[in-house]
């Protein structure tokens, strides 16, 4: 597979994950509303008014799936808030400070790539920050191109050479082109609005209002009781599982960014052979950056917890890492450099 | 009636659609090419004082610079002229100038020494690469603009509404960036 047919397919399987993940939240949405407050999508049902002798559409239930729709408000209220004021605090959390024209031989290299990659990829150029850390690490951050930064540690600076530092700038400058951070923004507000609404149903004591509230009403709902009770409990089992679900399918999200910002940053500098040595050195550097939060995880070039978890390419380990195990991303780069021939395996 | 009406309106929708995409790409070829510009601007500007820093100490270069300099002249002549191919060519024949120079300068321990020299160096890599990456997205935006105006249906009218497929930054045939290169491997 060549650069552009990796990005292409990176690209789909995002949406397709974000498919099953805005599904995945609106069954356990609208089943909360359907379990607990009564909401039915077909309303109007008739029933019998024994009062005046004739069929008259009496409303059964809400007709808005409230809880639904609350939640996600909540859910993105917090990640639309994080997404402003996301990047000042990232910045002050990790102590970065800005990269000047005149601090060095590599700050000025830093800066020059930085606007290297700017013109490559047809942006603005970003804000270039320096975190003071000796682990090999770097990031990006902003809500759109125009106003967005890439910080880098102070041991990649270090460590890297001229190229290998423009593979690590272009792929932070491909998060920051790929509108990656607004994409994990979403799985984010989605990922809050599940937990909201499986709180909730954990603590509610009108478990199983519905059901019980089906077979009392009896004639509108004649024979629905067992069948409404299995659905109900299937539904628990996913409301129980929701939580590291929606996580599973965020982190899976955020590995195919991964894999689309290597591609697209290898379409940049058209060098993917000096991102394979930059990561290799990066993958060297075992320590964690402590300099660097893990709610920035997504947007560094590795995870910043070191390669605990990383290295260990079990099932389980995959299921729920920010970033792809390096082997792979290494092996899909080389596939790009015509360097290895398996495209097979270099897919997840 | 209604139907035809209907479709009349699609494709005065899709017509409008198609020449705002496409006049909105014609300007970002056009910006794209100024980027271009500018950096060649830069690196004009950022000869004179290299060659001025680096003279003393590769004097036995004084082939190379002399060839650097008058290719640079013969680039900004070109510039002031404003033919496209001219231009492409004067500039080709002052990149390889340059990077025959560049090669030549790591032979020489006390230049990298050097902090102005040095400082001087990393601004030409700059340049340089500021040239190739501004070049190969004109060259991207340009790929787009053509195969927008000739894929079908729009091949059509793209003529028709007065758009024209832009030219790449390609090398000129007799470029000597194109030149083989020749090593040689004899002991």
């Amino acid at each position: 597979m060549n650069i552009y047919e990796q990005q292409a397919s990176n690209r789909r399987m995002t949406a397709a994950i974000m498919v099953v993940f805005i599904g995945f939240f609106l069954l356990i949405g609208l089943g909360f509303d359907f379990f607990y407050l009564g909401y039915s999508p077909f309303p109007t049902e008739a029933s019998y008014n024994p009062d005046g002798g004739f069929y008259q559409p009496v409303r059964s239930g809400l007709p808005v799936p409230i809880g639904t729709i609350i939640a996600l408000l909540i859910g993105g209220g917090m990640a639309a808030n994080s997404l402003v004021n996301g990047p000042r605090m990232v910045l002050r959390s990790t102590m970065a400070r800005r990269a000047l024209p005149d601090g060095g031989d590599k700050e000025r290299q830093f800066l020059n790539v930085v606007s290297e990659m700017a013109t490559a990829a047809g942006l603005p150029a970003p804000a270039a920050y320096i975190v003071p850390d000796p682990d090999l690490n770097a990031f990006a951050t902003g809500m759109s191109p125009g106003n967005s930064v890439i910080a880098v540690t102070q041991g990649l600076l270090d460590n890297l050479n001229r190229e290998e530092l423009q593979g690590v700038v272009a792929h932070e400058m491909s998060h920051i082109r790929n509108y990656d951070m607004r994409v994990m923004t979403v799985c984010a507000a989605l990922m809050g609005a599940i937990a909201l609404i499986s709180d909730f149903a954990g603590r509610t004591s009108r478990v199983g209002g519905r059901t019980s509230g089906g077979s009392s009403s009896g004639s509108s709902r004649k024979g629905g009781g067992g069948a409404a009770l299995l659905l109900f409990v299937v539904w628990i089992l996913l409301v129980i599982l929701a939580p590291i679900i929606s996580r599973m399918l965020a982190m899976a999200i955020s590995r195919e960014r991964e894999y689309l910002a290597d591609a697209s940053g290898a379409e940049l500098t058209r060098n993917p052979k000096a991102l394979i040595s930059a990561l290799e050195k990066i993958r060297a550097a075992v320590m964690p950056t402590r300099a660097i939060n893990n709610g920035v995880a997504h947007m560094c070039i590795t995870d910043p917890r070191g390669s605990l978890v990383e290295e260990k390419t079990g099932f389980i380990a995959d299921l729920l890492a920010t970033h792809p195990p390096m082997e792979k991303r290494i092996l899909a780069l080389k596939v790009m450099a015509y360097q290895a021939d398996k495209p097979a395996a270099a897919r997840i | 009636m209604i139907i035809f009406a209907i479709v009349l309106l699609l494709l005065a929708a899709w017509l409008i659609f198609t020449f705002n995409g496409l006049v909105g790409l014609r300007n970002q070829v056009a910006n794209a090419f100024r980027q271009i510009d500018v950096q060649l601007k830069r690196r004009h500007d950022l000869i004179p004082n290299l060659v001025e820093s680096v003279k003393g100490e590769m004097k036995f270069e004084r082939e190379t610079l002399e060839r650097v300099i008058q290719a640079r002249t013969a680039a900004v002549a070109a510039g002031q002229g404003g033919n496209m191919n001219e231009i492409m060519a004067k500039e080709g024949a002052l990149t390889q100038a340059l990077g025959k120079l560049i090669a030549l300068s790591e032979n020489y321990p006390n230049l990298k020494a050097n902090e102005s020299v040095k400082t001087l160096m990393e601004e030409l890599t700059h340049t340089e690469n500021q040239i190739s990456f501004a070049r190969q997205f004109y060259n991207d935006i340009v790929t787009k603009f053509n195969t927008k105006q000739q894929v079908f249906p729009t091949n059509m009218f793209a003529a028709l509404l007065g758009f024209s497929p832009a030219t790449l930054w390609e090398l000129p045939a007799d470029s000597p960036e194109r030149e083989n290169v020749k090593v040689n491997l004899s002991i």
